[in-house]
């Protein structure tokens, strides 16, 4: 429990709650999956390669992170030589947009020449763009094939281009069964681990080196209102490394993990922090940093201040605001962005993060008894089974998305009564100036005074349609009467506030849970962040209104799984 | 001619509550026999439900008693016309604000007399409210019923009678409404109810339905909240608010959160990515419009997707939208309708209902009537007591509103008998009765409402002719006079008041205002006049007929049927070459096998049933088909009544033996077609004549008479042999199908096979 978010404490009930009977599910693992008939890729490997196996040919045995809990180290590659061009084939924007980052294309470029067709096409069009590694010239590069590939692009892109695209998106990836393990239990495999690479040669050591990205390692997740900025602190520097590293690259990463605050909004969740994490063979910790999106234009001028870009490093970011910030990064901080597909970034890092658990707890929990404030229990889950998943993600809107596996997901539905949608409300309403401040405000009140209930209306439940006298009738509806307008506090408007939108999002989840029948669903999201009270209504209403056929399931790192994927993106981990 | 008028209780309206800006007279009529109360208290909207007795003349035609003569005179009229009283049951409905509750609870107390009536049935949520208040005032026991149960069959019965009830609502198109013409089969749908809260209901018979599901966010929610928020008390000035604010100055886009990058990822930008995303922020202030507009598209899009949630679930694709929230609002229909489009991909339909208000007291009313078996009735809107739709214009502003907000009256008439859909209709959920959507066609609207008004002269003048011993004729024409030209003038502004525009509901409204005004029957005396010169000439007409080779006899019939159909417009000629002319496809199908049974719809007294439908009649019966001859239930214009048909019948079998016989031996059968009007819609007929179609085999179905066969049914496809004639009379008409004054349409059609 170190490092608790202090305004996480002021809230009696959010952080956890029974941390002592977690058990990690990757002590006990899946029975292993037939690896030897159909080997996954190595998709943790540290080389800072493209995925692209082809690349990986000649190479007897990839250096492998190894699993520290019993698991194995990743087998060879596939030896499928039609594997890439299947991929290319059916490429999605994210995908290959990151795979045209110019932080890559030194790194391929030796190889280059054993690729024909389409990949070497695109080869040629990003070394036309990418003389120099970090050259401006190389941004013209990265401009130019964007174009190749916009077709994928567009689609993938937000909540509109998605709606076509579920069905896309499935068949590409059914046919693309590569690129991740289609097993489950591989799934796990492929992914971070805790232990170092102790079994890698000296010379693997020294080419994951020269492959993988250079430091900083960050994620970046620009949403609506938030900015979700995840940051790989390595532990295992070297002397000689430590020597060599540059001042600004110093600097930063003092910076970072020396506060706890940046500025006046920035804010690291110290207690989310992932300690002794292995990444492409580095072993450090995962910081975990957020601040509002409108202060964005201060850290862009802050990476310009630290001067970022003679780092010569990569920025992978999603979220919307990697499309809108673009041009600043580049003009004013002189960096270029390599940005991603959200929903994939949001899969790919729930999926790492709930494999590397969280410091040794369970990453994923639901609630027990979630109406009895007394009996209610805050208990860990294992998502051994995550598939099928309805995962609900709350950030200032809300997205929901069907997940079938890894890569088989589709954006089910969407709606715009999200976090920001509350807080919005709050602000109107109560005069509240910061999230934290509308939940503590809605903790203390009392939405019924607020809300019509059903009692309110039929003096009980109304048993002709089964609806229990508590249920909520109207949201707001106390509120069309002057005097009750008058008797509210602002409290109890802030939990009135709360209330509607939490349930409406729950109502939503169920539907499509039931339209979809998937019958886990995992809230995510920075709404949750400090929110016991909608999380516990989700918990119940999933619960109640489906006679428990629904699971509302929780994830400690609720809101930064985006700039997680980004950041895996960045490192090539699949 | 008694001088209390029949309907209409006005005399002394004067002791309601000044408030009431609306004469009484034409809000609670019929009182004094009014019986079975039902009365539904919205959250800001009375609406009340009674069943009242409408006594009215109507023109009896009887046959003088001709035993014992044996010639007939040459001058003396073939039967005589009597105007006789006749008692029709009438359903009224009157909303008005909650506010004149009170004064309308006493105004009905002063003027009801009828005293059988012990309990009111009441639903709505202010019926706990009002219930000591009812009780006292008008001394009826308060029966308190179930708000959905009767939402629910109150829209099963809408949707059942009234024509055009429901309709989707289309932004920026005009006419803004699309009627849905009935669909024989109206289960199962899906029922959303948005009052202060939203439930959404699967109905799947009369008597079976489901609580599906709802939310917490519906009008209550618009009105709560946005009085929070504007300070703005009145849910109508809300409502006004909203249609002129900016939700992008609160909501948060796609385009806020990608900026300008949304185009290139081919997103659209104006997509509302977080509600209210824009007012996290404590340094600035927002206007009342803008909120007002965020909430409401909040509120509608949340409303959609959770209903397109359940639409799929279970597999519907029409969506029903009712409740306060709604009300005939176009900014919550259009938002409402976006957001289903928007999250069901057009795979579901949002549809509104005209009388959505009025579902509560229609159901209450239902659930006291239940012993008077109000649905083994058809019931029928009465346009001219009805108040039809409100404008939907975007400018008008609450207090425009208002005033059609304060009173709304819909009145349904009991039909006699029940209606149902011929049963030779190829496809009954796709028939549309009328030719041309007066709504949709701008030109032709305007062309048929100045024709109707040019005719209105001469139609008050028949109309007082037609009376010509009683002393208020003149006055009652008059009032005649305005209430049709008031409608007119309504149906200028507001094309979709009743439902879709056509000209027979422009020839329907007429007859019902003439009805409410006691002209039953304004061309009874011409026609008894024609009839009686047709009937003398039928010997000669039948004689030279007979006389003629098979094939020119044939063609001559033919030419009877067009020629009678022109007469009452004068014309001597009609204009060749035939416009639409399959002649002789029909005659080569004559020299074939006869037909089993023709259903045949008359058209126009006089000249045209006598001299050219019964030859025609004489023609198939003597071929060996059978016929079923089906005149109008009720007069309209100078069109044959069923009762003047059997007359004419009776004194043609005296004529010739050929009908003598068919009638005697029911190969020649005359009925009713149920209806009162001078068109004709195939899916609302006289359950006996589709009993007698099936029964028959009726394989041939003759359709004649401008009114019949070119404004309605042109289009109307069958699965059984058709013939289609008239002649157009009329010359804008005649140009826009493409022809001259007096053009023939003969249009024969066999269904593929």
């Amino acid at each position: 429990m170190a490092g608790v978010d202090e305004k996480a404490q002021a809230l009696p009930p959010t952080r956890p709650l029974g941390g002592a009977a977690i058990t990690l599910f990757w002590t006990t693992p899946p029975s292993p999956p037939p690896r030897n008939q159909d080997p996954p890729p190595p998709p943790a490997s540290p080389r800072p390669c493209h995925r692209s196996l082809s690349l990986d040919r000649g190479m007897v045995n990839p250096p492998r992170v190894r699993e520290s809990i019993g698991r194995e180290a990743f087998g060879p590659p596939p030896a499928s030589s039609d594997w890439l061009p299947a991929r290319w084939r059916n490429g999605r924007g994210g995908r290959r947009r990151a795979r045209l980052c110019p932080g890559w294309t030194a790194a391929e470029d030796g190889r280059s020449s054993t690729l024909g067709g389409l990949l070497g096409r695109q080869l040629w069009l990003l070394r036309m763009g990418a003389g120099r590694f970090g050259a401006p010239m190389e941004r013209h590069g990265r401009a130019s094939p964007t174009s190749v590939s916009s077709g994928g692009e567009q689609a993938a892109g937000g909540p509109e281009g998605r709606r076509q695209e579920p069905l896309r998106r499935r068949a590409s990836s059914a046919s693309v069964p590569a690129v991740g393990a289609s097993a489950e239990g591989a799934r796990r495999d492929r992914l971070g681990s805790y232990s170092g690479p102790t079994s890698v040669s000296r010379q693997r050591v020294e080419s994951l080196r020269k492959k993988r990205p250079r430091f900083p390692w960050f994620g970046l997740d620009i949403g609506g209102t938030l900015v979700k900025l995840v940051y790989f602190e390595p532990k295992d520097i070297t002397a000689e490394e430590e020597e060599e590293e540059v001042e600004s690259l110093k600097s930063i990463r003092k910076y970072l993990t020396s506060n706890v605050a940046y500025g006046s909004t920035g804010i690291r969740d110290v207690h989310l922090e992932l300690k002794d994490l292995t990444l492409c063979g580095r072993k450090g910790n995962l910081h975990f940093i957020r601040f509002p999106t409108h202060d964005m234009p201060a850290f862009i001028q802050m990476g310009r201040d630290k001067n970022f870009s003679s780092l010569h490093t990569v920025f992978c970011a999603t979220g919307g605001g990697a499309y809108k910030f673009e041009q600043d990064f580049l003009t004013i901080g002189d960096l270029q962005l390599c940005k991603l597909d959200e929903l994939d970034c949001l899969i790919k890092g729930i999926l790492y993060i709930d494999s590397v658990g969280f410091n040794g707890r369970s990453q994923c929990y639901y609630f027990e008894n979630p109406a009895d404030s007394e009996k209610c229990q805050k208990l860990p889950f294992d998502l051994k089974n995550p598939y099928p998943l309805l995962l609900v993600n709350i950030g200032s809107g809300v997205s929901i998305l069907a997940v079938y596996s890894k890569d088989n997901y589709k954006r089910v539905t969407g709606t715009s009564l999200g976090g920001g949608t509350f807080f919005g409300l709050c602000c109107l309403l109560t005069g509240c100036t910061t999230f934290e401040e509308a939940l503590e405000m809605a903790s203390r009140g009392d939405s019924t005074k607020v809300d019509k209930l059903v009692r309110d209306i039929y003096g009980g439940d109304y048993e002709r349609f089964g609806l229990p006298g508590w249920a909520v009738a109207s949201s707001f509806g106390n509120m069309m009467s002057k005097e009750k307008r008058e008797a509210v506090s602002k409290e109890d408007l802030a939990r009135a506030t709360l209330i509607t939108i939490t349930n409406n999002i729950g109502s939503i989840a169920r539907m499509c849970a039931l339209n979809e029948n998937i019958n886990q669903v995992v809230f995510v999201g920075n709404f949750l962040r400090i929110n016991t009270i909608a999380m516990r209504l989700l918990a119940y209403a999933l619960d109640y209104w489906s006679k428990g056929q629904l699971k509302a399931l929780f994830s400690e790192h609720e809101g930064y799984f985006g700039a997680v994927g980004a950041l895996l993106e960045l490192l090539k981990i699949p | 001619m008694a001088e209390c008028g029949a309907s209409g209780s006005g005399s002394s309206g004067d002791s309601l509550d000044k408030s009431i800006t609306l004469p009484p007279d034409e809000i609670f009529r019929n009182l004094e026999n009014a019986k079975r109360f039902a009365i539904d208290i919205g959250g800001s909207l009375t609406k009340l439900a009674y069943y009242s007795t409408v006594q009215h003349k109507v023109a009896k035609v009887r046959s003088f008693d001709h035993s014992g003569k044996d010639t007939e005179r040459d001058h003396e009229p073939p039967y005589e016309i009597s105007v006789q009283e006749e008692i029709t049951a009438r359903l009224h409905f009157i909303k008005f604000e909650n506010t004149y509750i009170e004064a309308c609870l006493d105004f009905i107390k002063d003027h009801l007399v009828n005293t059988e009536t012990k309990v009111i049935q009441a639903t709505g949520g202010g019926a706990y409210k009002f219930k000591d208040l009812i009780e006292e005032k008008l001394r009826l026991k308060v029966d308190k019923e179930d708000v959905m149960t009767c939402l629910i069959k109150g829209c099963n019965f809408v949707l059942k009678n009234i024509p055009h009830e429901a309709f989707v609502y289309q932004k920026d198109s005009d006419p803004e409404f699309r009627f849905q013409t009935n669909h024989p089969h109206i289960f199962p749908y899906l029922l959303v109810n948005i009052g202060s809260g939203v439930s959404i209901v699967k109905v799947e018979t009369e008597d079976r339905f489901e609580w599906v599901g709802g939310s917490s966010i519906g009008g209550g929610t618009f009105w709560g909240l946005g009085a929070l928020l504007t300070k703005t008390k009145k849910f109508d000035e809300l409502l006004h608010l909203a249609s002129r604010g900016q939700h992008s100055n609160v909501d948060m886009l796609v385009r806020d959160v990608y900026g300008g990058a949304h185009q290139t990822l081919g997103l659209s930008g104006n997509l509302i990515a977080s509600s209210f995303g824009k007012s996290a922020t404590a340094d600035q202030e927002f206007s009342k419009e803008d909120m007002a507009k965020s909430l409401l598209h909040m509120i509608s899009n949340d409303i959609g997707q959770l209903a397109c949630l359940h639409a799929r679930l279970h597999s519907l694709d029409r969506v029903y939208f009712g409740g306060f929230f709604i009300r005939g609002h176009p900014v919550t229909m259009r938002t409402i309708t976006y957001s289903i489009n928007f999250f069901s991909k057009g795979e579901v339909q949002a549809l509104f209902l005209r009388h959505e208000g009025y579902l509560g007291a229609i159901g209450a009313f239902l659930k006291g009537a239940e012993q008077d078996n109000p649905n083994q009735y058809s019931w029928g809107e009465n346009y001219a007591g009805s108040s039809g739709l409100m404008s939907t214009s975007p400018e008008l502003g609450p207090a425009q509103r208002a005033r059609s907000g304060t009173f709304d009256l819909l009145e349904m008439d009991r039909l006699e008998r029940p209606l149902v859909s011929l049963p030779l209709l190829l496809d009954p959920p796709s028939y549309v009765p009328d030719t041309v959507d007066l709504t949709d066609d701008a030109l032709a609207r305007k062309y048929w409402l100045t024709c109707f008004e040019e005719a209105l002269d001469g139609v008050v003048k028949r109309a007082v002719a037609s009376q010509p011993d009683s002393v208020d004729a003149a006055e009652r024409a008059e009032k005649f006079r305005q209430k049709y030209w008031n409608k007119l003038q309504t149906l200028r502004q507001q094309p979709f008041a009743y439902g879709t525009l056509t000209v027979r509901s422009l020839l329907d409204t007429r007859e019902h205002c003439l009805n409410e005004f006691n002209f039953p029957d304004p061309y009874s005396k011409v026609k008894q006049r024609e009839n009686g010169v047709a009937l003398r000439c039928f010997p000669g007409v039948v004689r030279s007929l007979d006389t003629l080779g098979w094939e020119e006899r044939q063609l001559a019939l033919v030419k009877g049927l067009l020629a009678g159909n022109v007469f009452d417009w004068g014309a001597k000629a009609v204009s060749e070459p035939w416009l639409v002319d399959s002649y002789s496809e029909w005659l080569q199908r004559l020299k074939g096998p006869p037909h089993k049974c023709a259903l045949i719809f008359a058209d126009n007294s006089g000249i045209d049933i006598i001299l050219g439908v019964f030859p025609f009649v004489r023609e198939l019966l003597l071929r060996g088909t059978e016929v079923i001859l089906a005149c109008n239930s009720g007069p309209a214009l100078n069109d044959v009544t069923h009762s003047e048909s059997l007359i004419v019948a009776e004194r043609i079998a005296g004529m010739d033996p050929v009908v003598h016989s068919a009638l005697r031996e029911e190969r020649l059968l005359l009925v009713q077609t149920g209806s009162s009007s001078p068109c004709l819609d195939l899916s609302r007929l006289d359950k006996g004549l589709a009993a007698l179609v099936r029964e028959r085999g009726a394989d041939l179905v003759v359709i004649e008479g401008m009114g019949r066969a070119v404004h309605t049914n042109y289009h109307a496809a069958l699965c059984c042999e058709s013939l289609k004639l008239a002649v157009i009379k009329n010359a804008w008409l005649a140009e826009r199908l493409g022809g001259r004054l007096f053009s023939v349409i003969f249009k024969y059609e066999v269904p593929a096979e």
